[in-house]
């Protein structure tokens, strides 16, 4: 299997951009912030057909739009939680638009027709050799740059105001979790596309909630969980003919969901009884 | 089958009148306006208790499975409209079995919720895959389309609209009390979890039904857009409601125009008119104050 070039790349790129997701999904789930998740992935397909329909990178312009996105939410402070009607009304919209840049894109003559696909439903077997190193790097920066931030970001997750009063800087790390957070969402969407977004960043984080309630215990296992998701779908799929990979990586991740929830709900009747 | 295409592409003028008849020229556009009035008509009332209920994240989820059940009716050879239908019809019962939920748990049942969604969308795109790779299909299921509107379809919308009208014109009144003041309305015996789940079956149709036309990524547009626009210009319950169909109607009715006299698709159309709609409605009272 590991004698294609592109098997090669998709697992470099692969490992990593699942272990940062592993590691910054689980931040999203215990901040409650997985609506922040959503509208950056619905920017982030807007923003790649956006480049796309402008002659650029469609990556440049995942990595632009989505660290935009990020930056203005963190500006927004709370004001950005607004009520989930004028959300819904505004992500419609920002989906539209992408449907329109999507519309004039293949229909421009001499262009890739499936760059749509690519772009909602990921391509990492398309990955080149230098793409896949560079989504690798960055994603080793931002699980690193998380690591670095654990501690005080699981301080303030857990209670915002204990630590603001020990002197924590809760708006700075708010606002650098955002932006870890755009890119991430940049990387995910490279390896499993815009709409998938979540069985990388959220489904890991899910099933180590269920298996442990400590937090950094937690935060190992939704980032291990992750990346071995991503090794068994990939490997999946290139066993099984016309299984789409980014299928086979969610499928994989919700199956272990269902496996964990199993498995805590029987544990939890054995101890009440 | 004739299409504009064939015979040129239409142009609007300054004659409204002509430009109505070269709007319903051809029989896909009349089916296309007929579905999109049902579907305008359910959605603006449909989507008025949504918002009042607070029950957004539910259309949301129930409007993304409807993915996969288009992409598995097609893979099937099955209309995509039974295949959304009988998706969001099931998950609105699953989400009607689950128990009462613990609000401590909030953000794990989001999380869990939005697994449910990665995994349905990368159900339904296993399935376009399968069909061999039919494209322009999925986009059509997920961004919506105007042309693939047979009698089936008019025929099915017509059966769901009427299901729903009629549903609600029985529990309306009791859903509304239950909706304002759950309490209230409990304490004067009203079955509020039985009407919950009735509604949420109700909803399920409505989104199957709305996803026709705006395909099912934008049904927002149809269901929140003009019933948060309504809220914005009025206060009285009856009023709202009539609001929020009309301006259902005027999105739907000036989204197919739109769409039928240029190149872009009519989601971009639906969900752009939607949302200045609700952006007009805003800043008029932001103005009035």
């Amino acid at each position: 299997m590991f004698n294609h070039e592109f098997i090669r790349n998709a697992y470099l790129a692969g490992t990593f951009i699942a272990l940062s997701a592993g590691l910054i999904g689980y931040f999203v789930v215990l901040r409650n912030q997985v609506f922040a998740g959503d509208a950056l992935s619905h920017v982030a397909f807007t923003g790649a057909l956006g480049a796309a329909v402008a002659g650029l990178s469609a990556t440049a312009g995942l990595f632009a739009s989505t660290i935009a996105v990020s930056i203005g939410l963190a500006a927004l402070g709370r004001r950005a939680r607004g009520r989930d009607v004028v959300i819904g009304t505004a992500y419609s919209w920002i989906l539209g638009v992408g449907a329109l840049f999507l519309t004039i894109y293949t229909t421009s003559g001499s262009s890739n027709g499936r760059i749509g696909v690519t772009v909602l439903f990921g391509s990492i077997y398309g990955l080149s050799a230098a793409q896949a190193l560079v989504a690798a790097v960055v994603g080793i920066g931002t699980s690193l740059a998380v690591c670095g931030i654990a501690r005080p970001l699981l301080f303030s997750s857990l209670d915002e105001t204990v630590a603001t009063a020990r002197g924590v800087p809760v708006r700075v790390l708010n606002a650098v979790f955002l932006v870890l957070l755009g890119i991430t969402v940049a990387e995910a969407a490279q390896a499993v596309g815009a709409l998938l977004i979540f069985g990388l960043l959220v489904t890991p984080a899910a099933t180590a909630q269920l298996l442990t309630r400590r937090p950094y215990r937690a935060l190992a296992l939704a980032a291990g969980l992750g990346v071995v998701e991503l090794w068994l779908g990939l490997a999946l799929s290139y066993a099984v003919d016309r299984l789409p990979p980014s299928f086979a990586v969610v499928g994989v991740g919700f199956a272990a969901y269902v496996l964990a929830l199993a498995a805590s709900r029987l544990n939890g009747r054995r101890s009440l009884a | 089958m004739v299409t504009a295409d064939a015979l040129g592409p239409p142009h609007l003028t300054w004659n409204v009148v002509a430009d109505v008849r070269e709007l319903l020229r051809f029989p896909f556009m009349q089916n296309a306006y007929l579905a999109g009035t049902i579907v305008a008509v359910t959605a603006g009332v449909v989507g008025y208790f949504m918002v009042l209920r607070g029950q957004t994240f539910a259309g949301h989820a129930l409007s993304q499975v409807g993915f996969p059940g288009a992409a598995g009716a097609a893979l099937l050879g099955v209309a995509p409209v039974f295949g959304v239908i009988a998706f969001c019809v099931t998950v609105a019962v699953a989400i009607a079995l689950i128990p009462g939920r613990r609000s401590h748990e909030a953000s794990f049942e989001s999380a869990v919720i939005g697994s449910i969604l990665a995994f349905a969308l990368a159900l339904g795109f296993l399935f376009t895959t399968l069909s061999n790779g039919f494209v322009t299909g999925a986009y059509a299921f997920l961004f919506g389309t105007f042309v693939g509107i047979g009698n089936t379809e008019v025929l099915t919308l017509l059966v769901t609209g009427v299901l729903i009208g009629t549903t609600l014109v029985i529990i309306g009144r009791r859903l509304f009390f239950a909706s304002v003041d759950t309490d209230a309305a409990e304490a004067r015996g009203v079955a509020v979890r039985t009407l919950a789940t009735i509604y949420l079956l109700v909803l399920a149709l409505a989104v199957a039904a709305a996803a026709q036309i705006t395909g099912t990524l934008l049904v927002f547009a149809l269901l929140v857009a003009p019933a948060a626009t309504a809220q914005e210009l009025s206060t009285r319950p009856g009023r709202t409601l009539g609001l929020s169909i009309v301006i259902a109607l005027l999105v739907t009715w000036l989204g197919l125009a739109s769409a039928y006299f240029s190149d872009y698709p009519i989601g971009f159309y639906v969900t752009t008119i939607a949302f200045v709609f609700y952006v007009l409605a805003r800043a008029r009272r932001a103005l009035l104050g």
